[in-house]
């Protein structure tokens, strides 16, 4: 799961990480609000109105209504007309940007629509770095990954520059050494009061991952102010959803408008659900089974409309949801089911989609193909069930069927 | 021969809800020693399981069985009274990774964790406990693991199964079934199938499977089934480039995942460009792995890639 920066500033902000001061803003004249105390406490006359979304790439992002507002926008109180004036930009900028569509290099050329604002103080930069604690997945621990690159993108440093990238590895046990922070802190070139503050920065970051059970943590820029203060100038948090059960503040930040209607319907329903563009639609057990599936479609010559696992314990509900939300996409022109029956036995399944197909009166071709345990109970509820099923041998069988079907 | 397990393999059940009943009762229709379960709130009592005997498993067996499992409140009582050298994991998600390190402290030589769901943080944890223990963990997240004929630790039907030459690896449970099931219409058989499971953070890794497979007798050739995420199915090319002798055929699921998306399995996920089934695909071919062009190939890439 992920949350927006303004969230991922505040978990920072609770156990002692610096960031900057800002405020949330859902509205024009929130936003206006929040210019003039900002100012007043930092003494900092820049504040920054930046759009809350799940996606990157922010700074650069344009608004398809408005192709000269960006993303984030530095707004400069103090010089000319000072606080009212900047107030009166930031109310302009924000009553363009909420409501809007923002466009980035991470949200596809549908973009994603902006319904939160962070208005956030100014802050003097000498140095942009870039930190994040992930898991490394050869070694099955976290580590910190540290570069002097800051506010691009890490995978390009990682392509041009990869000596660029310092790593730390989490002992699970002990968590981030000294040493190993100050290892990074001369890596990185910090020096003064700043290698200390880093220090500290470096070391309550990487206990937060472990603490909060995040997937990733990335800070990028982390900037070194004049002073020599290290502060988190952006922030991403992404959270192992199998670990929410745990902490249920942050399951309570989820901002549901961000994710697709029908995959959050899914969710819902206990279905692994992704909406794709194709035309035939799949209802699969098991993620490798389903991912092959889509893949054999295309190998085929057709189109994937989604990717849909009804998982191990599927009940005949959830197989019934499963069918309502494949059917619910207008670019489904066929729907193959490929169950190999497991942990999901195939008497379940069939009487999943006999009564899946009887409750949503379903009006375009489908192709069953069962196998596993209880494969003979199956094959025989599908049989003596009436309906038009097609049925098939293999999954690759399966796919040419109801490709033909669709043509 | 076979790999991690075998017709003495004696197993314990921790977790029996309803998943965990209905398994150890098709695992012991297959003819699975199944000597005891752990269940701290019904220790001292027994499970009864009877039916009709699944006569594709362990050969020589009457037509019905009718079995009272002992339950135990912890796995180092149930190890002292029934010298279990393995155990199935059934426990739920939030309880899963304790279950784990409870069976290794008690010396359990294999763990099967079939719990899908547990926290990447508590498997990191879990495999850091691991370090200095004997215990092998496959999985989590995993179907299990089976030596047809001898012994089945896990949730695959055991029907498809037929004991033969081929080893079988994979990390999608479904995707074993299906190459399982190739192998056997083929006439090829298995020597085992091991599911090492669709987390990012996993006890086995395809690796040390190989690994076994290349030490094994019996096994003459091996499927090895990869997906997106990770590198895992990379590190792999490089150990069957280097250091096998026998014949891999190999499949990668993912070829249309979009990235970014997390597709089913925790671990199934292109993230930063890296990860990507093409990559996986390059890495295996160069390494001599014949590859599947869809899931439906792969017994014949097996039968291509043993010549």
């Amino acid at each position: 799961m992920k949350v927006h920066e303004y969230q991922a500033k505040e978990l920072m902000a609770r156990r002692g990480i610096p960031v900057p001061r800002g405020t949330m803003a859902t509205t024009a004249e929130e936003a206006v609000a929040a210019v003039g105390p900002l100012v007043q406490q930092t003494g900092n006359p820049v504040v920054v109105v930046k759009s809350q979304i799940h996606a990157g790439g922010r700074g650069k992002g344009t608004f398809r209504e408005y192709p000269e507002v960006r993303g984030v926008h530095v707004v400069t109180a103090g010089i000319e007309g000072g606080v009212p004036a900047a107030e009166r930009q930031v109310g302009e900028l924000a009553s363009k940007m909420l409501g809007s569509t923002l466009v980035t290099v991470q949200t596809g050329p549908e973009g994603k629509t902006v319904n939160r604002l962070y208005i956030e103080q100014g802050v003097d930069i000498a140095r942009e770095l870039y930190l994040a604690v992930l898991l490394d997945r050869s070694t099955s621990r976290n580590i910190v990954m540290a570069s002097t690159e800051g506010g691009v993108e890490i995978e390009r440093v990682a392509e041009e520059t990869p000596e660029k990238i310092l790593r730390a590895e989490i002992d699970p046990a002990f968590g981030l050494a000294d040493f190993q922070a100050n290892a990074l802190a001369r890596g990185l070139a910090i020096e003064g009061d700043a290698a200390g503050n880093f220090v500290r920065f470096v070391k309550i970051l990487s206990q937060t991952a472990a603490d909060l059970d995040t997937d990733l943590i990335e800070v990028n820029p982390l900037v070194i102010t004049t002073d020599g203060e290290v502060v988190a100038l952006d922030a991403k948090m992404a959270f192992d959803d199998n670990a929410l059960f745990r902490h249920p503040d942050i399951a309570a930040m989820r901002d549901d408008s961000e994710e697709d209607p029908a995959e959050l319907a899914a969710k819902v329903a206990g279905l692994n659900y992704i909406k794709l563009e194709g035309t035939i639609g799949c209802l699969v057990n098991g993620a490798g089974l389903a991912m092959a599936t889509m893949d054999t479609i295309k190998h085929v010559g057709g189109e994937p409309a989604n990717f849909l696992d009804v998982g191990g314990g599927a009940t005949e509900e959830q197989v019934t949801q499963a069918f309502q939300i494949i059917t619910r996409d207008p670019n489904v022109e066929g729907i193959f089911v490929n169950i190999f029956g497991g942990i999901m036995r195939c008497d379940v399944i069939a009487a999943g989609i006999v009564s899946a197909v009887k409750n949503v009166a379903l009006e375009v071709p489908l192709v069953v193909r069962l196998e596993g345990t209880n494969v003979e109970k199956g094959r025989q509820i599908i049989d003596e069930s009436e309906l038009k099923v097609v049925s098939a041998s293999s999954l690759r069988d399966g796919a040419e069927r109801i490709l033909e079907l669709t043509r | 021969m076979s790999i991690l397990v075998d017709k003495s393999t004696e197993v314990l059940v921790q977790g029996l809800g309803r998943t965990g009943q209905f398994h150890t009762d098709t695992a012991i229709a297959y003819g699975t020693r199944m000597v005891g379960a752990v269940h701290p709130s019904r220790a001292g009592t027994e499970f009864h399981f009877d039916g009709e005997t699944d006569h594709s498993g362990v050969p020589g067996r009457d037509d019905a069985y009718s079995v009272d499992l002992p339950v135990f409140a912890g796995v180092a009582e149930a190890v002292d009274a029934t010298g279990a050298n393995a155990s199935v994991v059934y426990v739920p998600p939030p309880f899963a990774a304790d279950a784990i390190m409870e069976a290794a402290a008690a010396g359990i030589e294999l763990v099967v964790a079939i719990t899908e769901g547990i926290p990447v943080g508590d498997m990191i944890r879990v495999k850091r406990y691991l370090a200095d223990k004997a215990t092998r963990l496959v999985g989590p997240n995993c179907p299990g693991v089976i030596t047809p004929g001898e012994c089945k630790i896990g949730i695959m039907p055991g029907y498809i199964h037929q004991r033969g030459r081929i080893g079988v690896v994979s990390r999608s449970g479904t995707l074993t079934y299906e190459a399982v099931h190739q192998v056997t219409q083929l006439g090829l058989g298995q020597t085992t199938a091991v599911g090492i499971g669709g987390d990012p953070v996993n006890g086995t890794s395809f690796v040390d499977v190989l690994r076994m497979y290349e030490d094994d007798p019996e096994t003459e050739g091996v499927v090895m089934i990869g997906e997106i995420g990770g590198t895992a199915e990379e590190e792999a090319a490089e150990f069957v480039a280097t250091s096998m002798s026998k014949p891999v055929a190999g499949f990668i699921a993912g070829t249309t995942a979009p990235p970014g998306k997390r597709m089913g399995h925790a671990g199934a996920i292109v993230s930063g460009g890296r990860g990507t089934a093409a990559a996986k695909i390059e890495a295996m071919t160069s390494a001599g792995i014949v590859i599947a062009e869809t899931p439906s190939d792969m017994g014949d890439a097996m039968v291509r890639a043993l010549g």
